[in-house]
């Protein structure tokens, strides 16, 4: 499997990162020579084999249903460019 | 667990169109917020309305480094869900990121369950207020995690964003394409509604979002294979529900009877306008890009531990509602009517007790839950206890009152509370069986009314006219039957 130009595109305007057209070949490259190493690991035969979800054999840790955070909406939105009555401010959006 | 479902057998309600006949197919997802105090993968508050972002933890904001961890109440709660929709439990179920970029989603992604969700194929049963029940299948139900919120009228040029409700647990419940017109689809939420709110697992709040419905309807010719469907996204109210679909089966049909396709494509309804435009077509449709998410074990529960949750389910509506009609002898439709809240079938409960249950259903359908309605007050705030409305009842059935007098009673009752039993001696509502007094009535209407009696003689039917008279010459307080037939001894019929 390999990838083209405007698959290369639509990859970076899905991440929303900024390709310019000069980038995309060489992005292209980079991105084949991915693909053909995992190329490689299909030609292992893993049928029945469970996927790995961890090295050691532990469960998913759970807590209870107890409130213990919040309350600080001021250190929500400090990094923000833009807030007012701690909402975050954000370029206008609507679909 | 359980068996496939048939293909639905039932009338086929078709849309008649200009070249003929066509039915149309719907089918629905649903999000409906786990009732918890705390978020899905963090101790934030779920709490409605808060100041603008003061139910957020660093994981809600994605702040980096953070990391999600499962609140075992909402597995609890989806679990419990998915046994009520008679439903696969999933001992071992995963999470995955399901990736897109929206202010109100800081993470970039929505922590969900693609492959494998904790719940499987159920069903849902579904009675319409025709008489006909049908089935609903159930696809599957898996959590997520609910988004923020984008407020865009407060300026200009930028929208106001607020993550309080990012991070609160959803159940995305899908149904199979089971639903043939709106008011399948109606009927079919409102069932499920009054099942999450039975179990207690979603309170049902659509006014605040709190279960939505993204709407798939596509339209075809009886007997062959589905069309291409829209998918219309958030409707809030069972009432837009199926506008929604009247409208969108309309548009959909108007285009195939010119010749023209349906685009498969993402709407919104406009409740203002009645109707549905493109939000997004299939061309623009958003790669999610699925994948594990690594930051999540697998979900795993054991099955001594979904029976013990089995065991301790409440009785559900369905069962509640065979129960009301075997043990009290209620009528269908009238135990359907008081299953549909848990609260209103409390209340008959307590108002049958010991009593006659069709004469406890009347009561409690037709006065009671009539003038609640007219008040817009629910069963919670009923000014009329269940103690008192069967206080009432009793009053009917030792014969101390009529049932005209009952409805006055009642009224009292609702106004100015107190105890009926009391109120009916002080105010000497009760009903005259002494034959002395009603003999002196129907003297009376028989002396004002010679020509009536003259009638009589040849028209027996009358006679109710008569009883009437005498009823309403006692202030309602004569006992009918006895009015009857001292009546029909002094006229001689």
């Amino acid at each position: 499997m390999t990838v083209d130009l405007d698959t290369v595109r639509r990859i970076a305007r899905l991440a929303r990162i900024a390709v310019s057209d000069e980038e995309l070949p060489h992005l292209r490259g980079e991105l084949n020579a991915i693909l053909s190493f995992v190329e490689q690991l299909n030609e292992v035969d893993v049928s029945g084999v469970e996927p790995m979800t961890s090295v050691t054999p532990m469960t998913m840790k759970k807590r209870r249903d107890v409130v213990t955070d919040g309350g600080y909406p001021e250190l929500i939105v400090k990094n923000a460019p833009a807030t007012e009555d701690n909402f975050f401010l954000v370029p206008k959006v609507v679909e | 667990m359980n068996a496939p479902v048939p293909p639905p057998q039932r009338s086929r309600k078709l849309i008649k169109g200009a070249t003929g006949d066509w039915e149309v197919v719907i089918g629905m997802e649903i999000h409906a917020q786990v009732t918890s105090q705390a978020k899905l993968f963090s101790g934030a508050s779920t709490e409605f309305g808060g100041e603008p972002n003061s139910h957020v933890s660093f994981v809600d904001a994605a702040m980096p480094g953070m990391l999600p961890v499962i609140n075992e109440e909402c597995v609890r709660q989806a679990i419990r869900t998915g046994l009520g929709l008679r439903a696969k439990i999933n001992l071992k179920s995963t999470f995955d990121r399901k990736n897109y970029f929206y202010p109100d989603l800081p993470q970039g992604y929505q922590i969900s369950q693609y492959k494998s969700p904790i719940v499987g194929e159920g069903e849902v049963t579904v009675d319409m207020p025709d008489g006909e029940t049908i089935r609903v299948g159930i696809e599957r139900l898996h959590l997520e995690q609910d988004a923020g919120k984008s407020i865009h009228d407060l300026h200009p040029s930028m929208s106001f964003v607020d993550l309080n409700r990012s991070g609160v647990a959803l159940m995305e419940i899908v149904s199979k394409p089971d639903m043939r017109s709106a008011e399948e689809a109606k009927a079919y939420v409102a069932k499920l509604r009054t099942i999450l709110r039975y179990l207690g697992t979603c309170d049902g709040d659509m006014e605040k979002g709190n279960l939505r419905a993204d709407v798939n309807v596509s339209v075809r010719r009886p007997g062959e294979p589905f069309g291409t469907r829209c998918e219309i996204k958030n409707v809030n109210s069972i009432r837009f529900i199926g506008q929604a679909i009247e409208y969108e089966a309309r548009r959909q049909i108007g285009i195939l009877e010119d010749g023209g396709t349906i685009d498969q494509e993402t709407r919104l309804f406009d409740p203002v306008k009645g109707e549905t435009r493109s939000m997004r077509s299939k061309e623009e449709a958003h790669d999610y890009r699925y994948f594990p998410d690594p930051d999540l074990l697998p979900l795993e529960v054991d099955q001594a531990y979904v029976d013990e949750l089995a065991r301790n389910l409440p009785e559900l509506p369905d069962a509640k509602k065979a129960r009301f009609i075997a043990d009290y002898g209620l009528s269908p439709y009238d135990a359907g009517v008081l299953v549909a809240e848990r609260a209103s079938a409390d209340f008959f409960e307590a108002v049958a007790k010991g009593r006659d249950g069709k004469t406890a259903a009347n009561w409690v359908i037709n006065e009671l839950f009539g003038r609640l309605n007219r008040e817009g007050h629910g069963i919670e705030d009923s000014p009329v206890s269940a103690d008192q409305l069967g206080a009432i009842i009793d009053l009917i059935g030792e014969g101390t009152i009529s049932g005209k007098i009952a409805k006055d009673l009642f009224e009292i009752v609702w106004t100015e509370g107190g105890n009926p039993r009391e109120i009916v001696e002080k105010r000497g509502m009760k009903q005259v069986t002494d034959t002395g007094a009603i003999e002196a009535a129907i003297d009376q209407v028989i002396a004002a009314h010679p020509d009536k009696v003259e009638q009589v003689k040849a028209k027996p039917t009358l006679l109710g006219w008569f009883v009437g008279q005498v009823m309403k010459a006692t202030g309602g307080k004569a006992n009918p039957q006895a009015a009857n037939e001292l009546l029909k001894a002094r006229l001689d019929i």
